[in-house]
């Protein structure tokens, strides 16, 4: 929160508006029907979950093993009706940071790992691109998880499996009041911009003092709201939508997916269809 | 019945922002809770609710307002904040309403079908499934209270309800107030709708009651008026 808060106090009020917006798109997003978003919402985590632990178990040289792992992922898009090309504009953000993770790898791992005609590659640039491909992946499932599931469904999947309830209503109150939090950012940042024509962002000398005024903003907030539900008996634990049973059909999902997961780590396939592609 | 027998509030040591009130407030009437900014209507209001600790006894269908009573005298009022942002905190103006019903130990059937009740009742079934974040000034507001009706409250708070709103929206919000057949208690700058709204009227000044009567008397009294930092309603004003 406080990180958004940094990135756009940098880049001023337009940008903040378009964010508030591009936030609330997600909604629309979980809004759609197709067979993705009427799965069962534990069933997709659960599937996340597993896919996220078997990708990120690969092992830092197994380029090969790991790519065929993207199958899921674009198929869940496929399936879903949501465009790629949404994921990466929404995630352009953290992507970067994810890539940027494995960077510093080629300079300590130099050892020869592969030969292309006259190049060779060092063990340090393939498990860099292993690590860029495991935390691109594992965002692209999780993407593919929030956006075709209500953040209703998100939480009730959660406390099933037992998420304190804390956390869980942290989760649900920070996404309810991010929008809110922003247009807050929103109004004080064109207050500043109304007294400071020709300035690019804010001054970082008043970067405090913004950042103090909207914890003292928001505490006033959480006050009411917290007030407001004590008077609706709320007892420190949320009712959240009522998920209906999961069916068959989502428990085989999960099941058949989390299978293939494992098929795809401990056999090359990619290997395995060179092999034969060669052979033939 | 509510009574606020010799009431004191001090945020500091010394310095009383409620300071020795009595009053009492019977089934049914509509009292509007007036005074200048920093008078000791949101004190008021938030002392009756036991979110702030007071001095003297205050009751609420002789229940004292006590750390003991608290859940079961929250049980018989409701507050419509005065930013709706602050009271919808769930995703769906549905699951809001259902909120506090399903705290209270309802099904989710009968929390929802008390919720399509209440919907109805105020003309807002269009917003049932909308996202809170998405609603209108208006919506949000009689959203809001929407979600306090569901609980059959014995008294409602309403810490200025007209605020920020267009005359379209106010004009509705006005409506409704008065189609509410339960004890209200309304803080507001907005005279006019005080006057739309209430029957009786209770200005605060430095926190005391400085007067409490008719709404028609009070409100149409110029010069009690202007000596606690207020004005006449607009629509008594001549230019």
């Amino acid at each position: 929160m406080i990180m958004t808060c940094f990135v756009l106090l940098y880049t001023g009020m337009e940008k903040i508006d378009a964010a508030v917006a591009e936030l609330r798109e997600m909604d629309d997003l979980a809004a759609l029907e197709s067979p993705v978003h009427s799965l069962h919402p534990l069933a997709k985590l659960l599937t996340t979950f597993i896919y996220i632990f078997v990708t990120v178990s690969f092992d830092k040289y197994d380029l090969s093993g790991l790519i065929v792992m993207l199958v899921y992922p674009v198929l869940m898009f496929q399936a879903s009706g949501i465009k790629m090309s949404t994921c990466f504009y929404k995630l352009r953000i953290v992507l970067p940071l994810v890539c940027a993770v494995g960077l510093f790898n080629p300079f300590f791992d130099k050892a020869p790992m592969l030969s292309i005609g006259a190049l060779t590659v060092s063990g340090g640039v393939i498990s860099m691109i292993t690590l860029m491909m495991k935390g691109v992946f594992s965002l692209m499932a999780s993407f593919i998880f929030v956006s075709t599931t209500s953040l209703d469904a998100i939480c009730a999947a959660l406390r099933k499996i037992h998420i304190p309830s804390v956390i869980v209503t942290l989760l649900l109150l920070t996404f309810r009041y991010v929008t809110v939090m922003m247009e807050e950012v929103s109004v004080m940042t064109t207050a500043y911009m109304l007294r400071a024509p020709g300035q690019k962002g804010i001054n970082y000398k008043a970067w405090g003092s913004f950042l103090g005024q909207l914890l003292l903003r928001s505490m006033d907030r959480s006050e009411e709201l917290y007030s407001s539900m004590l008077l609706r008996g709320f007892n420190g634990e949320f009712s959240y939508a009522d998920v209906p049973k999961g069916r068959l059909a989502d428990w085989l999902f999960t099941i058949a997916a989390s299978v293939l997961f494992f098929v795809f780590r401990y056999v090359n396939v990619a290997e395995l269809l060179g092999n034969i592609i060669m052979r033939g | 019945m509510i009574r606020f027998d010799h009431v004191s509030i001090e945020y500091e040591k010394g310095k009383r922002v409620l300071d020795d009130i009595s009053f009492e407030i019977r089934d049914g009437e509509s009292v509007g809770l007036i005074g200048a900014n920093g008078a000791g209507k949101s004190t008021v209001m938030k002392s009756l609710l036991g979110l702030i600790p007071h001095e003297g006894s205050i009751t609420v269908d002789g229940l004292e307002v006590y750390k003991e009573n608290l859940s079961q005298v929250r049980k018989k009022l409701g507050l419509v904040l005065q930013n709706s942002d602050n009271q919808m905190f769930m995703p769906t103006v549905l699951e809001d309403i259902m909120f506090g019903l399903l705290n209270y130990g309802m099904s989710r059937e009968e929390a929802e079908k008390k919720a399509d009740g209440i919907l109805s009742k105020l003309g807002l079934e269009d917003l049932k499934y909308r996202h809170n974040h998405k609603l209108s000034g208006g919506e949000k507001r009689m959203a809001a209270i929407a979600t306090v009706l569901a609980m059959e409250p014995d008294a409602v708070l309403m810490d200025e309800p007209t605020s920020a709103l267009d005359p379209y929206n106010r004009r509705i919000i006005i409506d409704t107030i008065r189609g509410m057949n339960i004890t209200k208690i309304i803080t507001s700058h907005d005279l006019d709708m005080i006057m739309d709204t209430c029957s009786r009227v209770i200005l605060l000044s430095g926190g005391r009651v400085a007067a409490d009567g008719d709404a028609d008397v009070i409100l149409r009294d110029k010069e009690l008026l202007e000596s606690k930092r207020l004005e006449l309603p607009l629509s008594l004003q001549t230019r």
